[in-house]
C-alpha cells in the first residue's frame, strides 16, 4: 500500500493528539466504529460561544489513512460552528488526503465522528438551544 | 550501520544464499542445454547436474532419490499431490480431511475438489494451533482417501504431530500428505520413519531459488497419482515441462547446506529468537500467538492488543515484518490462521510475524526491539481503546457504533 | 578442449548474457516475496509488472493479457484443461502434429467427456483445410493449432485458421512458442483475427527456463490449473518465480528487437546446408512449406538417426533427432507419421535448428563431419549387407 504525502504528514506527525478533562465546559465526544472492523474514532470538539467549535482532540485506532483522516478533521473543525462543521463531506476528506478507494471508508468514519461529536454536543445543550 | 529495512521475514522467503547463486549461475551462462536432450552432450551435462540435485534433496529428508519429482514450487506440489491422489482414489472413497490453518494453495485445493464431488473435513485445531489427535481420530470415515497437514506453519511456527498423524493413517490405509515448505532446514525429516506418503517442498523457503520445488512420492508401499500436467513425459509422467536446470541446481545445492548446518543454524536462531521475545515482553499487554515449544525456533508471531496492525506496519516500516501470510496480506482480512487459534479479531489485526533468518544479526534484533518498545507506546498513546482500558473500561461491554 | 557446436535451437537456447545480467539481482538483493508489502515485496512486483510490461510491447498484447506461468507446457495445460473446465464437455479439435503438452492434456479431456477430433496435415506438415472445414462443422467447442513445429519448422497459416474457428464459434488457442523470436508477432492482430489465446516460453527466446506465458483474451473464461493464493489474477497461484519473470521480459524484448536480422542471418545458414544436404542425398521434408528460417529437419534413407546423431556429437555438433521432449522415445516422429512418411525414413530424421551464434564455417564444418559419418555408415551397413 502506498500512503500520499498527506497522509505520511498526518501519520507521522499527527494534529490535536488527547483528550479533554471529562468535566469541561463545552466538550462533547464522538466515537464511531469497532474494534472488530480494524477503525475506531474518538473526536471530541470544545465548543464555545455561538456554537463555535474552539478546539478539537482525537484519538484513534486505525491504518494510517484512518489516523490521517481524522487528524485532518481536527484542524478542519476548528473555528467553525457545529452547523458549519457538519457540512465537511467524506469526499472532501478523501479529495484532500489522496485516499485511494480501499480506503475511502476513512474518511466516512471521519464525517460521522464529526457528526456524533455534534449530536453528543447537541443532546448535553438540548435546553439551551434557542429555537 | 544497519541497512534499511530489515528484513525478519523469512517464511515468506529468503534471499538466496550466495553459495547456492554461485552454483546456478553457470547452468545460466555456458550449462543451458535441455535435460531432456538426449542426443547431445549439452543435454547429459545438465541431465546429470538434475540427478545430481535430485540426490542432494532426497538425503535432507532421508529419501530414495526415484521418490522426488520436480515441479514450479509448493503450490503447484501440493495441487498435484491432493488432486492427484484424490482423483486416483477417488473409487475408494470421497472423502478428504485438512486442517483450518493449512496454506491456501492446501485449502483452495481442496475448495476445488469439493466442487468435483469430494468431501472435506476442514479441522479445528486447539488455541495453540495444533491439532489435536483426537478431533483427527474422530474425523476420520471409512470412505477418508486422503488426509493433508502441514508440517511447521507459515503464520505461527507450530509444528504438527506428523509422526503421529502418519502412523494412524497408515494404520487404515489412507494416503497422507504434508506440506513441508516451511520445515525444511528447520525440523529433521526422516521418511524412513515417518509414514508420509507425499511431502511438498520449495526451495524459495531454504535459500534456494523461486520458481522450484519438489513433490516427494512413496514407492513402498506405492503411492499412485494422477499427473495435473501432461506432455513429454518428464518426471516419470507425474510431471511434464522443461526442467529448469539452474533453479533445480539451485535447490540441491540449497538443500544441501540445510542438511549440513541446520543444527548450528537452529541453535543460532532460536537464541536471537529468544532474545526477541525477552525483549518485547516488557511491553504491557503482549501476546504469544501459537505453542511456544512444539514450533520452530524461526518464528515469532505477537499480538499488541490496542494497537491496529496496518498502522503499526506502518510504524515499523524499517522492518520488513508481514502481519497475516504474505499470500492474503494484501486484503484486510484479518489472519484466518489467528481466527482459527480463537483469536478475537483485534488481536488478530494486531499481529506481526517475526520470522528470523540465516543471515539475522544480534544488531538487527536489538534494533527491532528498540523500535517496536518506542512505536507500540506512541500508537497506543493515540489509541482510544488503550486509554479506555487505562481507565478502567471493560471493553467488552461496549457498545461499538458498527458501520 | 573443442566447444561443440550447438545446432539444437528449438530444444532450447542459450541465455543471452543481458538477460543473466538482469536476472541476478533477483537472486541476491531484490529476493522479496512479491506479495509481501514491505520494500523487499514491492521492489519484486514491480520488477514483475515491469516484465509484464515488456512481455506485452514485445508480442503485441496489452499487459493485463499475460499470464505468467512456469513454462510452455503449463500455458498449453492451463488453456486447454482451463477453458475445457468451463464449459460443458463438448468437440476438442487439435493438429495431429502439436508438441505432446498439446496432445497429451487433449487425450486426457477426452478421457473425461470430450470427443477428440485430431486434425491431419498434409505432406508438407501443413493443416488440411478441406478437413479442418469439416471438422470446424462440427462445431468443436476448443480448437488449438501450433504456429510453428518444433521439429520440421512448418509454419500454419494462423491467422487463416482461427478466423475459420471464430466463425464457427470455437476458442481457437496457439501454441507459439517456436514462433516468437523467429517471426513477427502481434498478440493484438492475431485476437482480431481470432486467435484467443497463444502459449509463449522463455528458454526458446535466450530466456531462462522456468517462465512461460499464456496470452488470453480476458473474455475467455479459463479455470486455474494450480489453486492457492490467487496470484495471477486468480489464474496462476504460487510465489511468482520473479528472477525468471524478469529475465523473461529483457529475453521478449531482445527478441522482438532481433528478430529479422537473426532471420536473415538464421536463413541463410540453413539454405547452405541444406544445398549440402542435398548433395549427400538428405531427404528434407515440409520443403515446399512456409518454414522457420532457422529450421532444417531432413533424414537419409537407410542411416538409422541415432547412430548418426551419437556420431555427430562425437565429431562436435549438438543436433536433435526427432523432438528433445520425447527423444528418448524410439519410436519415429509423430510429427512425421502425420506426414505420411514412412515409418524407416522417419526413423532416420534428424533436426538441425540454428540459432544467433552459428557461423557459415560451422555449417561448412558439420557438413564435412557428416559426409565422413555417413560414408562411414554406409561402409558398415554395405558389410553387413
Amino acid at each position: 500500500m502506498s500512503y500520499s504525502v498527506k497522509v505520511l504528514d498526518h501519520y507521522e506527525n499527527p494534529r490535536n493528539v488527547g483528550s479533554f478533562g471529562k468535566e469541561e465546559e463545552g466538550v462533547a465526544t464522538g466515537m464511531v466504529g469497532a474494534p472488530a472492523c480494524g477503525d475506531v474514532m474518538k473526536l471530541q470538539i470544545k465548543v464555545g460561544k455561538g456554537g463555535v467549535i474552539e478546539d478539537a482532540k482525537f484519538k484513534t485506532y486505525g491504518c494510517g489513512s484512518a489516523i490521517a483522516s481524522s487528524s485532518l478533521v481536527t484542524e478542519w473543525v476548528k473555528g467553525k460552528t457545529i452547523d458549519q462543521a457538519l457540512t465537511i463531506k467524506n469526499t472532501q476528506i478523501a479529495e484532500e488526503l489522496a485516499l485511494p478507494p480501499v480506503k475511502i471508508h476513512c474518511s466516512i468514519l471521519a464525517e460521522d465522528a464529526i457528526k456524533a461529536a455534534v449530536a453528543d454536543y447537541k443532546k448535553k445543550h438540548s435546553d439551551s438551544v434557542v429555537v | 550501520m544497519l541497512n534499511l529495512p530489515i528484513y525478519l521475514d523469512y517464511s515468506a522467503t529468503t534471499p538466496v544464499d550466495p553459495r547456492v547463486a554461485e552454483k546456478m549461475i553457470p547452468f545460466l551462462v555456458e550449462k543451458f542445454g535441455n535435460p531432456a536432450s538426449r542426443s547431445h552432450s549439452f543435454g547429459w551435462e545438465t541431465e546429470a547436474a538434475v540427478e545430481e540435485a535430485r540426490e542432494e534433496v532426497a538425503k535432507l529428508v532421508n529419501a530414495d532419490p526415484k521418490e522426488i519429482v520436480w515441479t514450479s514450487g509448493a503450490t503447484e506440489s501440493n495441487n498435484l499431490a491432493i488432486k492427484g491422489a484424490a482423483q486416483f482414489y477417488a473409487g475408494k472413497g470421497k472423502h478428504l480431511i485438512t486442517v483450518k490453518t493449512e496454506h491456501k494453495a492446501v485449502l483452495d485445493t481442496c475448495r476445488e475438489l469439493e466442487r468435483q464431488g469430494f468431501d472435506v473435513s476442514y479441522l479445528d485445531v486447539g488455541d495453540d494451533g495444533l491439532l489435536d489427535l483426537e478431533t483427527f481420530k474422530a474425523a476420520l470415515r471409512p470412505d477418508t482417501i486422503l488426509v493433508s497437514t502441514m508440517f511447521v506453519n507459515n503464520e505461527i511456527g507450530v509444528i504438527q504431530p506428523i509422526a503421529e498423524i502418519g502412523e494412524i493413517c497408515r494404520g487404515k490405509g489412507i494416503v497422507f500428505h504434508v506440506d513441508a515448505a516451511q520445515a525444511t532446514g528447520k525440523v529433521a525429516i526422516d521418511l524412513a520413519t515417518l509414514k508420509v506418503d507425499l511431502m511438498s517442498f520449495s526451495a524459495h523457503k531454504t535459500y534456494g531459488p523461486k520458481g522450484i520445488g519438489a513433490l516427494y512420492v512413496r514407492r513402498k508401499p506405492r503411492v499412485r497419482l494422477n499427473a495435473q500436467m501432461h506432455g513429454g513425459g518428464h518426471e516419470r509422467g507425474f510431471r511434464s515441462g522443461t526442467l529448469a536446470t539452474h533453479q533445480i541446481v539451485g535447490m540441491g545445492e540449497a538443500f544441501r547446506l540445510a542438511r549440513l548446518e541446520m543444527g548450528a543454524e537452529n541453535e543460532r536462531i532460536r537464541r536471537l529468537r529468544d532474545r526477541l521475545l525477552a525483549g518485547l515482553s516488557d511491553i504491557e499487554q503482549v501476546y504469544v500467538n501459537g505453542d511456544m515449544t512444539r514450533r520452530v525456533p524461526h518464528n515469532l508471531n505477537i499480538s499488541f492488543a490496542y494497537v491496529e496492525g496496518e498502522s503499526l506496519l506502518m510504524a515499523i516500516k524499517d522492518l520488513a515484518v508481514s502481519s497475516g501470510s504474505a499470500c492474503t496480506s494484501a486484503s484486510l482480512e484479518p489472519s484466518y490462521v489467528l481466527r482459527a487459534l480463537g483469536r478475537e479479531d483485534e488481536l488478530a489485526h494486531s499481529s506481526i510475524r517475526f520470522t528470523i533468518g540465516r543471515f539475522t544479526t544480534e544488531e538487527q534484533i536489538d534494533y527491532a526491539i528498540k523500535l517496536l518498545h518506542d512505536k507500540i507506546g506512541r500508537l497506543r498513546e493515540l489509541s482510544p481503546l488503550w486509554e479506555m482500558v487505562q481507565d478502567g473500561v471493560d471493553l467488552g461491554t461496549v457498545q461499538w457504533a458498527a458501520h | 578442449m573443442f566447444a561443440p557446436v550447438y545446432f539444437d535451437h528449438n530444444a532450447t537456447t542459450p541465455i543471452d548474457p543481458a538477460v543473466v545480467d538482469a536476472m541476478l539481482p533477483y537472486l541476491s538483493a531484490h529476493f522479496g516475496n512479491a506479495s509481501s508489502r514491505h520494500e523487499y515485496g514491492r521492489a519484486a512486483r514491480r520488477a514483475i509488472d515491469e516484465a509484464r510490461g515488456r512481455v506485452a510491447a514485445a508480442l503485441g498484447a496489452h499487459a493485463s493479457e499475460v499470464v505468467f506461468t512456469s513454462g510452455g507446457s503449463e500455458a498449453n495445460n492451463l488453456l486447454l484443461k482451463g477453458a475445457a473446465a468451463r464449459s460443458r464437455p463438448g468437440l476438442l479439435a487439435v493438429s495431429a502434429i502439436e508438441h505432446p503438452c498439446v496432445l497429451k492434456p487433449a487425450e486426457q479431456l477426452a478421457g473425461t467427456g470430450w470427443t477428440l477430433r485430431t486434425l491431419p496435415v498434409d505432406a508438407d506438415g501443413r493443416v488440411d483445410v478441406a478437413r479442418f472445414e469439416a471438422v470446424l462443422a462440427q462445431r468443436p467447442k476448443i480448437v488449438s493449432v501450433m504456429w510453428a513445429n518444433n521439429e520440421t519448422g512448418v509454419q500454419q497459416d494462423i491467422e487463416a485458421l482461427a478466423a475459420m474457428a471464430a466463425r464457427a464459434g470455437a476458442c481457437f488457442h496457439t501454441d507459439a512458442v517456436q514462433a516468437v523470436g523467429k517471426l513477427p508477432v502481434d498478440f493484438r492482430r492475431l485476437n482480431t483475427a481470432g486467435v484467443q489465446a497463444m502459449t509463449v516460453s522463455a528458454h526458446k527466446i535466450g530466456g531462462p527456463k522456468g517462465a512461460g506465458a499464456l496470452l488470453l483474451d480476458k473474455r475467455l473464461d479459463v479455470a486455474p490449473l494450480i489453486a492457492g493464493g490467487g496470484h495471477e489474477r486468480g489464474l496462476r497461484s504460487g510465489t511468482e518465480n520473479v528472477a525468471a519473470i524478469v529475465g523473461f521480459g529483457v529475453a521478449c524484448e531482445l527478441a522482438a528487437a532481433r528478430r529479422e536480422e537473426h532471420a536473415r542471418t538464421t536463413l541463410a545458414l540453413r539454405r547452405r546446408l541444406e544445398d549440402g544436404l542435398r548433395g549427400l542425398g538428405a531427404t528434407l521434408f515440409g520443403q515446399r512449406a512456409e518454414r522457420l528460417p532457422n529450421t532444417a529437419f531432413f533424414a537419409f534413407p537407410g542411416i538409422d538417426g541415432e547412430t548418426l546423431v551419437g556420431q555427430l556429437d562425437r565429431a562436435g555438433y549438438a543436433v536433435a533427432s526427432g523432438a528433445a521432449c520425447s527423444s528418448s522415445n524410439p519410436e519415429p516422429s509423430h510429427v512425421l507419421r502425420a506426414m505420411g512418411v514412412a515409418p524407416d525414413l522417419a526413423r532416420g530424421a534428424l533436426r538441425v535448428s540454428l540459432g544467433g551464434g552459428n557461423t557459415a564455417a560451422d555449417v561448412d564444418g558439420f557438413l564435412d563431419s557428416l559426409r565422413v559419418t555417413l560414408a562411414r555408415l554406409h561402409g558398415l551397413t554395405a558389410m553387413a549387407r
